[in-house]
């Protein structure tokens, strides 16, 4: 006997409009379960997961830190996601538009205008969308995987940043530690209200970037095309769209997006090039992605509740004593429902037992 | 009026059980870890370090950590996390916390920061702290040195920092007292922690003739390793003699236990104050577990000169020692100022590796 996943003819729209709640609500079921499990009164557990991190205001700032680059690269790869071309690489973009970006503060730290900061913005999006560029001209001309070269770019990307850290962009200063000199006052992101916590301008700059792009992908003609395309690229042909055109487009949105997302948490959060500066957020965006459904607005929340399990994570793992094991199982669960209630809108699952198929095959 | 009178009877209403609790609440101390407390090395060692001060204070101290942390915007996030959930004393265990630990601390003056292996001191609440392990190190030459047949030993690295060069040197210039031909292969594995990385590199280096494995890096890896080829090999941070029964020759065993008590009870008696600590064997920072796999002669030799470094009557850096490009550093009788080695960035003679600038 063995089970297997039938196309529903029609999906409820009811449900997939209910689906992200109805799996954050399994994700709690579930979570405290695991909780009681372990020894922990659940409700307190639940309670820092969910409710403690937004009860202070520097917490909440810290929320908008850690959700910026999560939402500002998702919303970059709803685009390509939407018009059917898969970016996986937008970890690799993240970090090439934090050299490119970082080039003014670290090879010229003496140059210092106010200038300076909206440069490194312009050149940490120039940086990310050329680095996007190559899987999206590698797919148009010669009709290579996106999938496999924007992922394996990521690598190439991580041991570039490694190599420039270490090497000549290395502190002078610095007793031979890898790490950049930090960045001067002109090169860094301000706070937004600094005197409440230190939440940098990175996520006005995502809500922006939230706004337009939902802008666009449903008022203009542009977002109409992103559409057609990725349902139907034949339709999109006798439209007069170019798929081609669309590939690049959507490439270099999303690339651009996470550069901007990797310069503004460089000058933002850490203030210096570091071997590590992401601790997967391209990879985590793309997660946002599908729980926001895609549609920029919905990415917003997404991400805001992403930030919150890690946020919240921390602080179950210092009050309840919670194993950063633990911490990251349940954020896993997240995800497990979210995509476990998709599929199951979309099909419905059969018990076909073995014998059925025997006389199937005789017939 | 009425208003103000009311908040101010309110505020002192809250004021004094803040004031009467002060002195009947536990003292808290918060702990940084980069790894997994499961490390079995660094982080581990540390979180014995916390266990070791739980026992000895009882319910005077709470306690609590984070593990795996990592450096950069997220650790700034944790120690902001705890300098607010009413820590008093938050020990940050890893290089990379560095700047992020000076940033709250300006923001928290009445929290005490301690920074394991860091030099900034930018506020009175940060205090800095590390252990001379390259006196370990020394020892771990000498027995290296009689114990290959080979003449050579693997030596894992993690970053050409002072304080992993200065091991090296340590390594080296005891393994040359012995004999003064050793050789010394370094592998870079640019990384405080990665087992299966680890473990590539100690098999390059046993590939490349050596029969002696040493770190610096804080997994069991290369020990597995060792144990697995048949050849000797020292552990790191802990005692990690569990994963090398018939291999370990001893592991330099950083004791962080009597620091921390040291610490937090200044926190209690209210005598707190900024310093930068490096101590070593002397005062118990820097323990060697025990000897093992070696034949007894080369035990009583190792013995012997712990004793004497710890007694302070040695010192490894002690000269006549030479760089790496032949030019002389340290004359006769010369003891290397410590200045000098918290910035080392050069080899002494003899060691076979280029050094990564």
């Amino acid at each position: 006997m063995r089970l297997e996943l039938v196309k529903r003819p029609q999906q409820s729209t009811l449900f997939s409009a209910l689906s992200p709640f109805i799996a954050f609500g399994l994700t709690i079921v579930a979570g405290a379960i695991l909780f009681a499990a372990l020894g922990k009164d659940p409700i307190e557990t639940l309670y820092y997961y969910f409710i403690d991190p937004l009860t202070e205001t520097w917490s909440l700032h810290e929320l908008a830190i850690k959700a910026a680059p999560l939402i500002l690269i998702a919303v970059g790869l709803s685009v390509c996601f939407l018009s059917s071309n898969w970016n996986i690489g937008a970890e690799g973009q993240f970090i090439m538009g934090a050299i490119a970006g970082s080039i003014l503060p670290v090879l010229f730290p003496d140059f210092q205008f106010w200038f300076v900061l909206p440069l490194m913005l312009i050149m940490g999006m120039a940086g990310g969308a050329a680095y996007a560029f190559i899987p999206a001209i590698l797919k148009v001309r010669f009709n290579t995987n996106e999938i496999l070269s924007s992922l394996m770019l990521v690598y190439v990307a991580q041991l570039f940043l490694d190599w420039l850290v270490r090497g000549p962009w290395r502190n002078p200063q610095g007793f031979n530690f890898p790490e950049t000199r930090n960045f001067h006052e002109y090169a860094i992101l301000p706070e937004i209200w600094s005197a409440s916590g230190r939440a940098h301008w990175g996520f006005v700059f995502a809500l922006v970037a939230a706004f337009v792009l939902w802008f666009m992908l449903s008022k203009t003609l542009k977002g109409f095309e992103v559409k057609v395309i990725g349902q139907s690229p034949r339709a999109g042909r006798f439209a007069g769209f170019s798929a081609g055109r669309m590939v690049v487009f959507a490439f270099l949105v999303s690339g651009a997006m996470a550069g901007l997302a990797g310069i503004s948490e460089v000058a933002g959060a850490i203030g210096q090039l570091r071997p590590t500066i992401s601790p997967g957020y391209g990879f985590t965006a793309i997660i946002v992605a599908f729980l926001g459904r895609l549609n920029p607005l919905g990415i917003v929340a997404a991400g805001l509740i992403l930030a919150l399990t890690y946020l919240g994570g921390e602080a179950a793992q210092i009050s309840v004593g919670l194993s950063d094991k633990v911490v990251r199982a349940f954020q896993g669960s997240i995800l497990f429902f979210v995509l476990a209630c998709d599929t199951l809108i979309h099909y419905r699952v059969r018990l076909v037992r073995p014998a059925q198929k025997a006389e199937a095959a005789h017939a | 009026m009425k208003n103000t009178l009311i908040a101010l009877a309110a505020s002192v209403a809250v004021l004094i059980p803040a004031v009467a609790s002060a002195q009947d609440d536990p003292t808290k101390a918060c702990f940084i870890y980069v790894g997994p407390i499961g490390d079995f090395g660094w982080s581990y060692q540390h979180h014995q370090g916390l266990l070791e001060a739980e026992e000895h204070f009882g319910d005077k101290l709470e306690t609590a950590y984070l593990e795996s942390v990592p450096e950069g915007a997220d650790a700034e996030r944790a120690i902001e996390r705890f300098a607010r959930s009413g820590c008093d004393i938050i020990f940050t265990t890893s290089f990379g916390y560095m700047d992020p630990t000076n940033k709250i601390a300006a923001r928290f003056p009445d929290v005490k920061f301690e920074h394991a292996t860091g030099y900034k001191r930018e506020h009175p609440n940060v205090a800095t702290y590390n252990s001379k392990f390259h006196e370990g190190r020394y020892v771990q030459g000498v027995i290296a040195a009689r114990m290959s047949e080979a003449g050579v030993a693997g030596y894992i690295a993690s970053f050409p920092i002072p304080e992993v060069v200065m091991g090296i040197n340590a390594f080296m210039l005891g393994a040359q007292s012995v004999n003064p031909d050793f050789q010394v292969k370094v592998v870079w594995a640019n990384t405080w922690f990665d087992p299966a990385r680890e473990a590539d590199a100690a098999t390059a280096l046993i590939d490349q003739g050596a029969d002696i494995i040493t770190q610096h890096t804080d997994s069991t890896g290369p020990m597995q390793v060792a144990a697995d080829r048949g050849i000797k090999a020292f552990g790191q941070a802990s005692d990690m003699i569990e994963f090398g029964k018939e291999t370990q020759l001893t592991s330099i065993i950083d004791d962080w236990g009597p620091y921390y008590i040291e610490r937090i009870q200044a926190v209690m008696d209210g005598t707190w104050e900024q310093h930068d600590v490096w101590e070593g064997m002397a005062e118990g920072h820097v323990v060697m577990a025990p000897y093992t796999n070696m034949p007894d002669d080369v035990k009583a030799e190792a013995e012997e000169i712990e004793a004497r470094i710890k007694s302070g009557e040695f010192d490894p850096f002690t000269g006549p020692i030479k760089k790496q490009d032949g030019s002389d550093w340290l004359a006769e009788g010369e003891v290397a100022e410590e200045g000098v080695l918290l910035g080392m960035n050069f080899y002494v003679e003899g060691v076979d590796d280029q050094l990564p600038q």
